[in-house]
């Protein structure tokens, strides 16, 4: 077949997931809007993004693409913004698998006064308005398995996890490479396949963004929510503690140069807002990953239009 | 080459042993690092391996050129071939040519994919006409009770034909199934 001809059959085939990815979009504004969170829109093109040793941003004109809406959202918060939202397009170099395009769709949403659990209820309570407003009830039917998202979703630690599926504690004895490699291939395969998982409590060197536990500081007030083996958001309880917040970008950026050899620049306005962020909470939810859980597909490809291979 | 270029269909070089990649998958959780997850096929022995790259390694790429071929004659579990070019003989054991050996004939061309002078596969015609050497007559109540019988071709395979094939028959198979196709009867 030509390769126009191929082009129309792939977009006649998507046709169905396509218009179920709009609609998600839809009702996901309807959800926040509805409980008064303000819909926000930020720079796709900046000078700096939050340095992280395995998110490598993508040029423009030596300006970086966003990798995530994460720090200007924040600085709306230290503004006195108390509830917003945001669906945006990211990008990260080199990410392209079954799971994965260079090019995505990142739902954000920040809250003021809030913790990591509170966002992990909004969660909950966002999928199963999306499932019953697309018809589903409570229950998702994805590759052969019934899933039940009716809340609240079971918690287990990132440590009793790890315990359980490797036989280590991260959170004692932490190695990077280990931890990466154990999560993809030995940790979440174990996740119950019925209903969604949300991992809790990351190791305070995994910690991100996120402040430290108050009670337990060996830990980080970040989890992340998991349907299908599918990673599907990772919530915060923002570190709003400015000293803090330098010292591990320091590190991190000193990390990436020692190991990659790559230079990146502070995001200095966001350091500088930090000061007035109130204590909130965060999360960043992948849309694409969400609505091939509604369209019952196992590949991103079916959920977008164009991928970087079909631009 | 970089582990984030090897794709479905590459050949690398582990160890000094030529392997195929069967399938090769991204995996990478949010923050951590990128994992490549391949499935890989000795191209000597055929056997299967499962290896596991991150971010930045390297992997050596074998580089392949192909090479027009014509199948002579059969030494013991050597199948010996000429360079249509060069008219150079060499061999392939049988061990590489795996089920495809059932489809080869004497003067059948074929592509064979080298790394140096190393032959590392052998790409038949999809179609093959091949004599009917011995099958048995079909009886009354065979033509009643089957469909198809066994027939052995003169490569010695022996495949199932319908009942009214006889011996001498020339017949086309489809080399990618080994499935009888049709009968040809070409009188040569």
């Amino acid at each position: 077949m030509s390769q126009a001809g191929d082009e129309r059959a792939r977009l006649s085939r998507l046709k169905p997931n396509l218009v179920r990815r709009a609609l998600v979009g839809q009702y996901i504004r309807d959800f926040f809007t509805g409980q008064g969170f303000l819909e926000v829109e930020t720079p796709v093109r900046m000078h700096a993004v939050a340095p992280e040793l395995n998110i490598v941003p993508l040029q423009s004109e030596g300006w970086l693409l966003s990798t995530s809406p994460e720090l200007h959202m924040k600085r709306l918060l230290a503004a006195g913004y108390e509830k917003v939202f945001q669906l945006s397009r990211c990008f990260r170099k080199g990410e392209r698998g079954r799971l994965h395009n260079p090019e995505f769709t990142m739902l954000e949403w920040y809250r003021a006064g809030a913790d990591y659990r509170q966002m992990l209820r909004d969660t909950e309570a966002l999928a199963l308005a999306l499932a019953g407003r697309l018809g589903l009830g409570t229950t998702l039917s994805y590759q052969g398995q019934r899933i039940d998202l009716t809340a609240p979703w079971p918690i287990v630690t990132v440590r009793q996890a790890f315990l359980d599926a490797a036989r280590w504690d991260p959170v004692s004895c932490y190695d990077a490479a280990r931890f990466d490699d154990d999560m993809a291939i030995r940790v979440i395969p174990t996740f119950n396949p019925h209903r969604p998982t949300i991992l809790s409590d990351f190791p305070s060197e995994a910690a991100s963004l996120a402040r430290l536990k108050p009670d337990d500081p060996a830990v980080a007030e970040r989890a992340e929510v998991f349907i299908a083996e599918l990673e599907l958001a990772n919530a915060y309880s923002e570190l709003t503690d400015s000293v803090e917040q330098r010292q591990r970008f320091q590190d991190e950026a000193a990390q990436i140069e020692r190991e990659q050899g790559r230079r990146v620049a502070q995001p200095e306005r966001f350091l500088a807002a930090i000061e007035h962020l109130p204590e909130c909470g965060g999360i960043a939810l992948g849309v694409d990953r969400l609505v091939m859980l509604f369209c019952d597909t196992d590949t991103i490809d079916d959920v977008q239009a164009f991928t970087v291979d079909t631009v | 080459m970089n582990i984030e270029e090897v794709h479905k269909g590459s050949k690398l070089l582990i160890d000094g042993t030529p392997y195929n990649v069967d399938t090769a998958d991204f995996v990478k959780p949010g923050k951590g690092r990128a994992i490549y997850r391949l499935k890989l096929r000795n191209l000597v022995d055929g056997s299967s391996l499962d290896r596991t790259y991150h971010s930045g390694e390297k992997v050596d790429e074998i580089s392949i050129t192909t090479q027009e071929c014509q199948y002579l004659y059969k030494e013991d579990d050597r199948y010996i071939f000429m360079n249509s070019d060069t008219f150079e003989q060499f061999f392939i054991p049988e061990s590489l040519l795996g089920g495809k050996a059932a489809f080869l004939k004497e003067g059948t061309v074929v592509i064979v994919m080298m790394m140096g002078d190393r032959p590392l596969d052998v790409n038949i015609p999809t179609f093959v006409e091949l004599k009917v050497i011995e099958s048995a007559v079909a009886t009354r109540s065979d033509t009643i009770t089957a469909q198809m019988k066994d027939a052995v071709l003169e490569t010695g395979h022996t495949i199932g034909v319908p009942v009214f094939i006889k011996e001498g028959d020339i017949i086309k198979i489809d080399t990618r199934t080994g499935s009888y196709v049709e009968r040809v009867n070409v009188k040569k």
